[in-house]
C-alpha cells in the first residue's frame, strides 16, 4: 500500500464540518431556549420570587348614627410550603392548632389537590388552616420550630357589635373555586363577601392587597428583597362605611319580629335610605366567623325556617289590600275614575255577594272611603272600567298600559336595592293573559284589582310604595349604604326617580290612608301625635293568610315609610299594624309610651310559626 | 538557550494563546458570578472560589510557560514513561480514593485534591502519538491498530472504574484520531450508528399495525438503507448490485404493501430481507475479493447484532440513574423534582437568559443557586443567564475558532508525532464540548465533565493548560 492509502485532506475538511455542524445545533439549540420560548423566563420569575401578600384591613362598617358595627378583629392562618417540610409529629400539630387527625388530613389533601387549589405549588406558601384563635395561635407559636414549612400569617376576621342586621350585612367565607375562577384577585384562602353588603360592597370593603417581593434561593430561603424592595406594593386598606340603618331600630325590630316570620322595612322618604331591614328569622352575625363557620352555617342551612333568606327582598308575596293605593292611583292617572267617582258594594263584587266578597260598609263610596274601608268591590269596579275602556285598543292594550304605571312605582322588577339577590316579583302584562287563557276578560283578571292573583311583591317593593305616595310621586332607589370614604355614592342612589302618576292625584290616596288609620281599618295604628297613613293588606295563600301593613309618618312632610309582613299571621290588622306601630314609635319618639307596652310586651310573646316546611309559594 | 527562547516566543502561535487568556479570563469571571452570594467577597478574596480559581490560573500559565521551554525530545522519550506512571496512579487511585459523589477519582492529599483522569487526557495523546510516529506507521495493520486500540481503552476502562462515566466517554474523542491518521470511516459510522439505533430503539418505544415494534423496524430499514447506500457508493459491479438492491427494496415495499392487509410481523420479513442481501454481498465478495464487501458485511453484522441487544444494554449495562439521565435527555421522562431536575433549571436559568442576558451579577437563577454545580460543570448556564443568547454563542464560536485552529496547527506539523498529538488536544476539546454544554442545554444526558478553561477545579484548569500548551511548544519548534 502506499504512505497515504486515504485522503487526508478529506478527513480534515470531514472532521472541521463535523465541529461546525455541532456548533450549529447548539446555537440554534440556544436560540429556542432563550429567544423563541418565552416560558422560561416565567419559570425563572416564579423560582426565584416569592411574592407576599400583604393583607389589608377590611373596611369597617358604621350605623347612621356613627356606631360601629362590623370591624377587624386580629386572626392568624397556618401557612405550609409544602417543599419545606420535614417529617413532623402531627399529633403534636394537631394539638397545638386545637384540631383532629381526620381534619387534618383533610386539609393536607385540599391544599395538594388541584381541583380545590388551582395554585397549588409546592413552592409557595398554600393555607392550610384558616382563623387560628388567639389561644392557639399562642400555643402554636411556641412550637412553630418543630414544625419546618410551616408560618403563620396574620389576617384579619370580622367582629360585630351587635348581634342583629346579619341580613343587610352578611357574611365574609374563603373564596370558593367559582370566585377564584372569577377574579384573579383571589387566591385559596382569601375571605371574599358572600351576602348583603360584604358582597355588594366587596370591591370597596377589601381594599388591595400589598406584595413584597422577596428573593428565594434552591432551598427556599428568604435572601432579602428584590432591588430593595422598590417593586414592592403597600396593602391599601379597605374602605368604610357608613350604613343607612339605625341599629338600635334594627335591634326592636327583630325583637317584636322573634318567633314569627316576615320582614320589616322602613325607608326614609326624602332620600331612599333604608332604616331598618328586618328579615325573620334571623341570626347573630358573629356566629359565621372563624373556624365554627361550617357547623354554624350549615345548621342554618338546615333550618326549615330558612334563615339565611332575606325575606325583605328576597321572599314574594301577594300585596293584598296594600296594592290598592297604587291601583287608584293608575285608575286616576289613566282619567277612569275622579277622586269623586262613587261605585256601590253590597258584601262582594259583582254587588250583591258576588266573589271577591267585601265586608260591612256603607255604600257607594268614594275613593277616599273605599281606600279608608279597604274596599273590595270599588277597585273591581275601577279595574273593570279600565279594561273596558274605549281609550285603549284592546283590552291587551289596557292591560299594558297599567302594567307600565304599575313598574313606574316600583313593581316587576328588581329595585336596584344595594343588597344581592333582589327578587322581582310579578306584575303581569296583556301577553301574559294572552298566554294563559285563550279568551279572557275583566272577570277572569279580577283578582289582580285588589292584590291577589298573579301579582306578586317583595316587601321592599310594599314599602317602597309607600315612600312614593309619601313623596307624592317619586322615589329614591332604596338603598342601605349611606356613604362610602372618600367616593361618591352611584347616582343610582341619589337621583329622583318619578313615577308615571302625576303628583295632584296623591292627595286623594294620601287621604283615604290617613282615614283608614283616623278611623278606618287601620285605626289601631293611629298614634296621639303624629298623624299616620297606613294600608293593611291581608294576602290570601295556600296557608293561613299573611298579615301585611304599609304606612308613612307624618302625613305632611313624611319622615318615614314603612312596611311590615308577618306570614301567616292573618289580618292585616292582627300581627303587622301592631308591629308598624311600635316600630313608628320608636323612630319617631325615641320610645314606646307606656300606654302602648302592653302591645310590646304582647307581640314579643306572640308566636306564628307554621308547622312543617315553608310553602314553596312564598319563598318564590 | 537565549536563541532558542527567542525563537518559541517568536514562532509561538499567539492566535492560540490569545484565546486561551481571553477563556481563561472569562471563565474566572463567570466563577465569580456563578458563585457569588449576598454576603459578598471580593472576586480576589482567596476563600471564594473566584480567589482559589485565579490561583489556579498562575498556577497553570506557570506550568504552560515552563512547559514552553522544555526540549521535544522530551516528550517522545518521556511519553510511555508519563503514560505508564498515570495508568499506576489511576488504578491506585481506584483503591484510595474516598467516595465524593459517588465518583471514586479523586486523590486527596492534605488540604490538595488531585483528578488523575484529568491528566491521563494528555498522557495517553503523547503515548498515542508516540506509537504511531514510526516511520511508514501503518495504523491499519492488525497489531498495530490493536495497540492503539489498548492505549486508548486501558485508560478508559480504568476511569470507569473509578465511576467517572464522563471523562471515560471523553477517551473516545481518541478515534477522531485514529480517523484522521486512516481508520476505515466504517467504524465511526458504526459508532454514530450505535448511538442512533440506540434513539430510535428507546424513543419509538411502540407498535404499529398491532403487529410490528416501531423501533425495531425503523432501525432494520435503516440498516438496509446504510448497506444499499455502501453497496450503491462502491463502483466495481455497480450493475450487478443495482439489481439486488432494487429487487431487494421492491421485497420491502411488497411487504408493507401485505402488511397492511394481513397482520404479521414485519421485523421478521425485514430481518430476512438484510440477511439475503448479507448473503448476496457474501457472493460478490467472493467474486470480486474487494475488501469493501467485506466491511459491509461486518457492518451488517454488527447492526443486527447490536439492535438485538440494546435493550439489552439499556437495561442491565447501564445503572438506573443513567437510564434515567437518559430518558429526560430523550424526554421520555419528565421528572423536574428528581432526575431531571439539574437539567430543568439549567434551561430554565439559560432560557431565561433572553437575547443579552440579565447582565453580570445580576442573574436571578445563579445568584439564588437553582442550578446544582452551577461553577463546574453546569457554568455554561451563568454565561447563558447573564450574557444571555448574544454571550453563549459568542463562547461557543470562541470554542470552534480554537478546534479549527488547533486542526490547522496539526496539519502544518512535520512530524506524525505533532500531528497526532495536535489532533488529539482538537479532539479532546471537542468532546468535551459537545457533552457538556449538550448536557446543559438539555441535548444530551447528564455526564459531569468540565468545561474547558470555563469550569471551577484546579485539576481540569492545569490539565487543559498542559495539553494544549505542549502542543503549542511542538508546534513553535515545528521547523527544526
Amino acid at each position: 500500500m502506499k504512505k497515504e492509502s486515504f485522503d487526508a485532506d478529506r478527513r480534515k475538511m470531514f472532521i472541521i464540518y463535523g465541529v461546525c455542524i455541532l456548533v450549529l445545533v447548539y446555537i440554534i439549540q440556544l436560540f429556542t431556549l432563550q429567544v423563541l420560548d418565552s416560558n422560561y423566563k416565567e419559570w425563572a420569575n416564579s423560582n426565584a420570587f416569592l411574592n407576599k401578600k400583604q393583607y389589608p384591613p377590611r373596611g369597617v362598617m358604621y350605623d347612621r348614627n356613627n356606631k360601629l358595627l362590623v370591624y377587624n378583629q386580629q386572626s392568624y392562618d397556618v401557612m405550609v410550603v409544602m417543599r419545606e417540610t420535614r417529617e413532623f409529629d402531627t399529633l403534636a400539630f394537631c394539638r397545638a392548632v386545637n384540631i383532629n387527625k381526620e381534619y387534618f388530613k383533610k386539609k393536607w389533601a385540599d391544599v395538594k389537590n388541584r381541583k380545590m387549589n388551582p395554585g397549588y405549588s409546592s413552592y409557595t406558601p398554600q393555607t392550610l388552616l384558616t382563623q387560628l384563635g388567639s389561644k392557639e395561635y399562642g400555643i402554636f407559636q411556641e412550637s412553630i420550630y418543630k414544625f419546618p414549612g410551616f408560618y403563620l400569617q396574620n389576617k384579619t376576621i370580622r367582629k360585630y357589635s351587635y348581634p342583629n342586621a346579619a341580613h343587610v350585612l352578611g357574611y365574609i367565607a374563603e373564596a370558593d373555586k367559582q370566585n377564584l375562577a372569577d377574579d384573579e384577585y383571589y387566591v385559596r384562602g382569601d375571605y371574599i363577601g358572600k351576602t348583603g353588603v360584604e358582597k355588594q360592597y366587596e370591591s370597596y370593603l377589601r381594599g388591595t392587597k400589598g406584595v413584597e417581593i422577596l428573593l428565594r434561593d434552591a432551598h427556599g430561603r428568604i435572601k432579602g428583597k428584590y432591588e430593595e424592595g422598590i417593586h414592592d406594593q403597600d396593602p391599601i386598606p379597605g374602605k368604610e362605611l357608613t350604613l343607612s340603618l339605625d341599629i338600635d331600630l334594627q335591634a326592636y325590630g327583630e325583637i317584636l319580629m322573634i318567633n314569627k316570620l316576615g320582614s320589616i322595612i322602613m325607608i326614609e322618604p326624602e332620600t331612599g335610605e333604608i332604616l331598618c331591614m328586618v328579615s325573620s328569622p334571623t341570626y347573630d352575625p358573629s356566629i359565621l366567623v372563624g373556624r365554627q363557620f361550617s357547623e354554624n352555617f350549615n345548621n342554618l342551612t338546615k333550618d326549615i325556617y330558612t334563615p339565611l333568606i332575606n325575606r325583605a327582598l328576597n321572599g314574594t308575596y301577594p300585596p293584598g289590600s296594600t296594592f290598592k293605593p297604587a291601583q287608584a292611583l293608575v285608575f286616576l292617572e289613566e282619567d277612569i275614575i275622579q277622586p269623586s267617582t262613587t261605585y256601590s258594594c253590597y258584601y262582594g263584587w259583582p254587588p250583591g255577594g258576588g266573589r271577591p266578597k267585601c265586608h260591612a260598609h256603607g255604600s257607594p263610596l268614594s275613593l277616599v272611603d273605599a281606600i279608608g274601608t279597604s274596599c273590595n268591590s270599588y277597585f273591581c269596579w275601577g279595574l273593570k272600567a279600565m279594561l273596558e275602556s274605549k281609550k285603549y285598543s284592546s283590552i291587551e292594550s289596557a292591560m299594558d298600559r297599567w302594567r307600565d304605571l304599575m313598574v313606574s312605582q316600583g313593581f316587576g322588577y328588581p329595585l336596584g336595592v344595594d343588597l344581592p339577590d333582589e327578587k322581582r316579583g310579578r306584575i303581569p302584562n296583556g301577553q301574559f293573559y294572552d298566554k294563559i287563557y285563550s279568551r279572557w276578560n275583566p272577570f277572569t283578571v279580577i283578582s289582580i284589582s285588589i292584590g291577589q292573583g298573579e301579582i306578586e311583591e317583595t316587601p321592599l317593593q310594599i314599602c317602597n310604595l309607600a315612600a312614593t305616595i309619601a313623596n307624592r310621586g317619586y322615589y329614591y332607589t332604596p338603598h342601605v349604604v349611606k356613604k362610602i370614604r372618600d367616593t361618591a355614592l352611584d347616582s343610582t342612589y341619589t337621583k329622583r326617580r318619578y313615577t308615571g302618576i302625576a303628583s295632584e292625584h296623591y292627595g286623594a290616596i294620601v287621604d283615604g290612608m290617613r282615614k283608614a288609620v283616623a278611623g278606618g281599618t287601620c285605626y289601631r295604628a293611629n298614634l296621639p301625635n303624629i298623624e299616620v297613613c297606613g294600608k293593611t293588606g291581608t294576602a290570601q295563600n295556600k296557608g293561613k293568610d299573611h298579615s301585611i301593613f304599609m304606612a308613612f309618618a307624618p302625613k305632611d312632610n313624611p319622615k318615614v315609610a314603612i312596611s311590615v309582613l308577618v306570614e301567616n299571621g292573618g289580618f292585616g290588622a292582627t300581627n303587622a299594624l301592631p308591629i308598624a306601630r311600635l316600630m313608628l314609635e320608636k323612630y319617631l319618639n325615641g320610645e314606646i309610651s307606656e300606654s302602648d307596652k302592653w302591645i310590646e310586651e304582647s307581640l314579643k310573646n306572640t308566636v306564628i310559626l307554621r308547622n312543617g316546611l315553608p310553602q314553596k309559594q312564598d319563598m318564590e | 538557550m537565549v536563541y532558542l527562547k527567542n525563537k518559541i516566543w517568536n514562532n509561538l502561535d499567539w492566535a492560540t494563546v490569545s484565546i486561551y487568556a481571553l477563556m481563561v479570563i472569562a471563565g474566572w469571571f463567570t466563577i465569580y458570578a456563578a458563585s457569588y452570594d449576598f454576603d459578598q467577597v471580593s472576586i480576589f478574596d482567596l476563600s471564594g472560589r473566584a480567589g482559589m480559581q485565579m490561583i489556579w490560573i498562575v498556577i497553570s500559565v506557570a506550568i504552560g510557560f515552563s512547559l514552553l521551554l522544555v526540549e521535544n525530545n522530551f516528550y517522545d522519550i518521556f511519553a510511555y514513561w508519563a503514560y505508564v506512571f498515570l495508568i499506576f496512579l489511576l488504578i491506585i487511585t481506584i483503591f484510595v480514593a474516598p467516595d465524593i459523589k459517588g465518583s471514586h477519582s479523586w486523590l486527596v492529599m492534605g488540604p490538595f485534591r488531585l483528578q488523575p483522569a484529568e491528566f491521563a487526557k494528555f498522557t495517553t495523546a503523547l503515548a498515542l502519538a508516540r506509537f504511531m510516529n514510526g516511520y511508514r506507521f501503518e495504523l491499519m495493520r492488525p497489531k498495530n491498530f490493536l495497540v492503539a486500540l489498548c492505549l486508548i481503552l486501558l485508560p478508559l476502562c480504568l476511569i470507569l472504574l473509578q465511576k467517572e462515566t464522563g471523562s471515560a466517554l471523553i477517551f473516545l474523542a481518541f478515534f477522531i484520531v485514529l480517523y484522521r491518521e486512516g481508520m476505515p470511516g466504517t467504524i465511526i459510522f458504526m459508532g454514530i450508528c450505535t448511538i442512533l439505533y440506540f434513539l430510535v430503539a428507546l424513543k419509538l418505544d411502540e407498535l404499529f399495525w398491532d403487529t410490528t415494534p416501531l423501533g425495531e423496524y425503523v432501525n432494520l430499514l435503516l440498516t438496509l438503507l446504510f448497506v444499499f447506500v455502501m453497496l450503491f457508493s462502491y463502483k466495481k459491479g455497480r450493475q450487478t448490485t443495482k439489481y439486488i438492491v432494487f429487487s431487494y427494496l421492491g421485497l420491502v415495499v411488497i411487504s408493507i404493501v401485505a402488511a397492511f392487509f394481513v397482520k404479521f410481523d414485519l421485523c421478521r420479513v425485514t430481518l430476512s430481507i438484510l440477511v439475503l442481501t448479507i448473503v448476496t454481498v457474501l457472493i460478490n465478495y467472493i467474486r470480486f475479493r474487494a475488501s469493501r464487501y467485506l466491511y459491509v458485511i461486518l457492518f451488517a453484522l454488527f447492526s443486527i447484532v447490536y439492535l438485538y441487544s440494546v435493550d439489552y444494554f439499556f437495561d442491565e449495562v447501564l445503572e438506573p440513574y443513567q437510564q434515567t439521565r437518559v430518558k429526560v435527555a430523550l424526554s421520555m421522562i419528565d421528572d423536574p423534582g428528581g432526575a431531571g431536575y439539574n437539567v430543568n433549571q439549567s434551561k430554565i436559568a439559560i432560557g431565561s437568559g433572553g437575547l443579552f442576558g440579565k447582565g453580570y451579577l445580576n442573574g436571578t437563577q445563579t445568584k439564588l443557586k437553582y442550578v446544582p454545580e452551577q461553577d463546574t460543570d453546569f457554568i455554561f448556564c451563568t454565561i447563558g443567564e447573564e450574557k444571555g443568547f448574544f454571550g453563549a454563542s459568542i463562547v461557543l464560536l470562541m470554542f470552534l475558532t480554537l478546534i479549527i485552529r488547533l486542526v490547522f496547527l496539526a496539519e502544518r506539523q512535520r512530524t506524525p508525532f505533532s500531528r497526532i498529538y495536535g489532533y488529539s488536544v482538537a479532539s479532546i476539546l471537542t468532546f468535551h464540548l459537545a457533552v457538556n454544554i449538550g448536557m446543559v442545554i438539555g441535548i444530551t444526558p447528564v455526564i459531569g465533565i468540565p468545561l474547558p478553561f470555563f469550569s471551577y477545579g484546579g485539576s481540569s484548569i492545569c490539565a487543559f493548560t498542559i495539553l494544549l500548551f505542549i502542543f503549542l511548544r511542538l508546534d513553535a519548534t515545528r521547523h527544526r
